[in-house]
């Protein structure tokens, strides 16, 4: 049974070529009660006429992965939209009733998704190529964690997962299933600033402050590791994280006074 | 990046046998190399199988052998106590490569299995027999400041990036590795792979396998002991050239040593016949620089590479120094 569809979206077609829809659908099945939701993404192609499972405009074709065999996208490429619907949710419903330790995004363009950012929880569904950072920054707008190389060359989107930094740009936010994320946000208590956040700006730690959210964030953590003893202990510790400017020895002023402070951070 | 299925499991059994239904299937663990290669487009699995939750992060001993899981952090391993302790060599590569953040999420297997960072293997616009069997080697004849200068091949130049894996081959690791009939050990020195004709396989894990961890024999080598990495910056870049020394002196004699490199060639490079050498001699100035000599006999450089050609012997050398002067 169908219990509620949200309105078809357009998508800004890439090549311009390409008119791509994307369904949102809840069904419910009627034996367990349980509501699945199911979300697909079509798209109109020119060429054929025929609507088609949406493929992402850089995905390479099928004739170029002659290993790709009976897989889901071939096969549901096969099949019409309106079979692939309608053949769905029985399959769909077995597949979240199976509680087995493997999930499946198989049936679902989106995968469920619960963890805490800043002490709050959210439960989603997104995308498995969706990182960290873009489901921080484009679904949460906690815009303060940057993207800066996307690559983990530059520590600008540092946050914490479960109190430990890392890259947030090269980690999927599906591998953050239940983790406590922390972002510079999430830093401050109210209008009080954290200390480090104070040191920063009573030190100048900063020139353009692009790469600052993640040098505190990064910084936090250096203090609480135990490894803020030294500049030249800093300097390395510190080494993932970029800054152009050069704001390097204030950075490490600020720590050192973070950390001669002896506040628990 | 190109979507993909992601499937995510809590056992190494349930992991492999997903991985022996679908051979193109890759692990993703800590994903810092394997997500930045897809973001490339180097790579473009169908499927990945997250492997976070199974259970292989202990650091353990067990008799005289120091087991650590496949899963475990890098950050883990350079940080417990044990591996302080009895392979501080293994610590000090850990803390030498890449930065805290990526320490803290990449994995022991991931580290081994990471691919190489050649400028040429990393732009999908340019010619790698790595990347794409048959396209020829850029590097070669192209920008090659990074490249190999031991056991390379026409087709490939590449080196393997890893510091860890330096510290390993040096200590005698094995690996356990499994698939869905059972376990097989191998010498991580058998890991690797040098490029010969076939650049795109980095290590002989087999389709339907999966790093379960290694194990590492205890020794003597914790006192005298140095891993130097030369690069271009003072932290966070990889090696120019990297050394793993280690030596353990009984009545002004050594007794047992070992010695491997990296950034030098496609796989971690072990300097075996410098060890013959130095076995059973006094840890002398002279001796270490006859065994760096050595070390670089069938030694071939590129142009971009030649400094490698003496910036070698002189590391070798000064690890080797500096390894002495901890006692």
């Amino acid at each position: 049974m169908l219990v509620s569809t949200s309105g078809v979206t357009f998508l800004l077609p890439i090549n311009f070529k390409e008119i791509s829809f994307s369904f949102y659908f809840k069904f419910r099945d009627g034996n367990t009660g349980k509501t699945v939701n199911f979300y697909r993404r079509i798209h109109n192609n020119e060429d054929s006429g025929n609507a088609t499972i949406y493929k992402h405009p850089t995905m390479k074709s099928s004739e170029q992965k002659p290993n790709q065999g009976d897989s889901r996208r071939d096969f549901l490429k096969k099949t019409s939209v309106i079979t692939a619907i309608a053949l769905t949710p029985g399959t769909a419903i077995k597949a979240a009733e199976n509680n087995a330790d493997e999930r499946f995004a198989e049936l679902f363009e989106k995968i469920p998704l619960k963890l805490t950012v800043n002490n709050k929880a959210y439960q989603t569904t997104v995308e498995p190529r969706v990182t960290l950072l873009e489901y921080l920054r484009e679904e949460l707008h906690l815009t303060g964690t940057k993207k800066g190389c996307d690559h983990g060359q530059c520590g600008a989107c540092t946050v914490h997962v479960d109190g430990q930094r890392v890259n947030a740009c090269l980690s999927l936010a599906v591998m953050n299933e239940g983790k406590k994320i922390t972002t510079i946000e999430g830093l401050a208590n109210g209008d009080t600033l954290h200390p480090m956040q104070a040191a920063f700006i009573k030190h100048d730690g900063f020139q353009c402050g692009y790469c600052t959210p993640g040098q505190i964030m990064s910084a936090v953590a250096c203090v609480r590791e135990g490894h803020a003893n030294s500049r030249a202990e800093i300097s390395e510790y510190m080494s993932g994280n970029i800054c152009r400017c050069g704001a390097y020895p204030n950075i490490v002023d600020a720590i050192i006074e973070v950390k001669e402070g002896g506040e628990t951070i | 990046m190109i979507n993909f299925q992601y499937l995510r499991t809590t056992t190494a059994k349930s992991a492999i046998a997903l991985l022996g239904k679908d051979k193109n299937a890759k692990f993703l663990a800590g994903g810092t190399n394997l997500i930045d290669l897809m973001k490339r487009g180097v790579t473009a699995p169908e499927k990945l199988i997250d492997i976070n939750h199974v259970p292989l992060k202990q650091i353990r001993q067990i008799g005289n052998k120091i087991h650590i899981g496949a899963l475990a952090s890098n950050t883990a391993v350079a940080d417990h106590p044990l591996i302080k302790e009895k392979l501080p060599l293994l610590s000090r590569a850990l803390q030498a490569g890449a930065s805290a953040q990526l320490r803290n999420v990449a994995t022991v297997g991931g580290n081994m299995m990471q691919r190489t960072r050649c400028g040429y293997f990393y732009d999908i616009e340019m010619p790698c027999n790595k990347r794409q069997p048959g396209t020829g080697c850029g590097a070669m004849e192209g920008f090659n400041r990074m490249h190999a200068i031991f056991g390379t091949s026409e087709k490939c130049i590449a080196v393997h990036p890893s510091d860890m894996c330096v510290a390993l081959i040096a200590l005698d690791a094995e690996v356990i590795l499994a698939n869905a009939k059972g376990e097989r050990k191998l010498s991580f020195k058998d890991f690797h792979r040098l490029a010969g004709d076939t650049p795109q396989l980095d290590n002989n894990l087999k389709a339907d396998e999966m790093i379960i961890g290694l194990e590492i024999p205890t020794n003597n080598l914790a006192k005298n002991y140095h891993y130097l990495k030369v690069r271009d910056r003072a932290s966070y870049a990889f090696a120019l050239v990297s050394v793993a020394a280690a030596f353990e002196i009984v009545n002004n004699k050594i007794t047992d040593v070992r010695l491997a490199m990296g950034g030098v060639a496609h796989k971690p490079w072990r300097l075996t016949a410098s060890e013959i050498f130095l076995k059973g001699k006094e840890a002398s100035l002279t001796n270490f620089e006859q065994a760096a000599q050595l070390a670089m006999k069938d030694a071939k450089s590129f142009g971009g590479n030649d400094f490698k050609l003496k910036l070698a012997p002189n590391t070798i050398i000064e690890a080797l120094n500096l390894a002495k002067s901890k006692a």
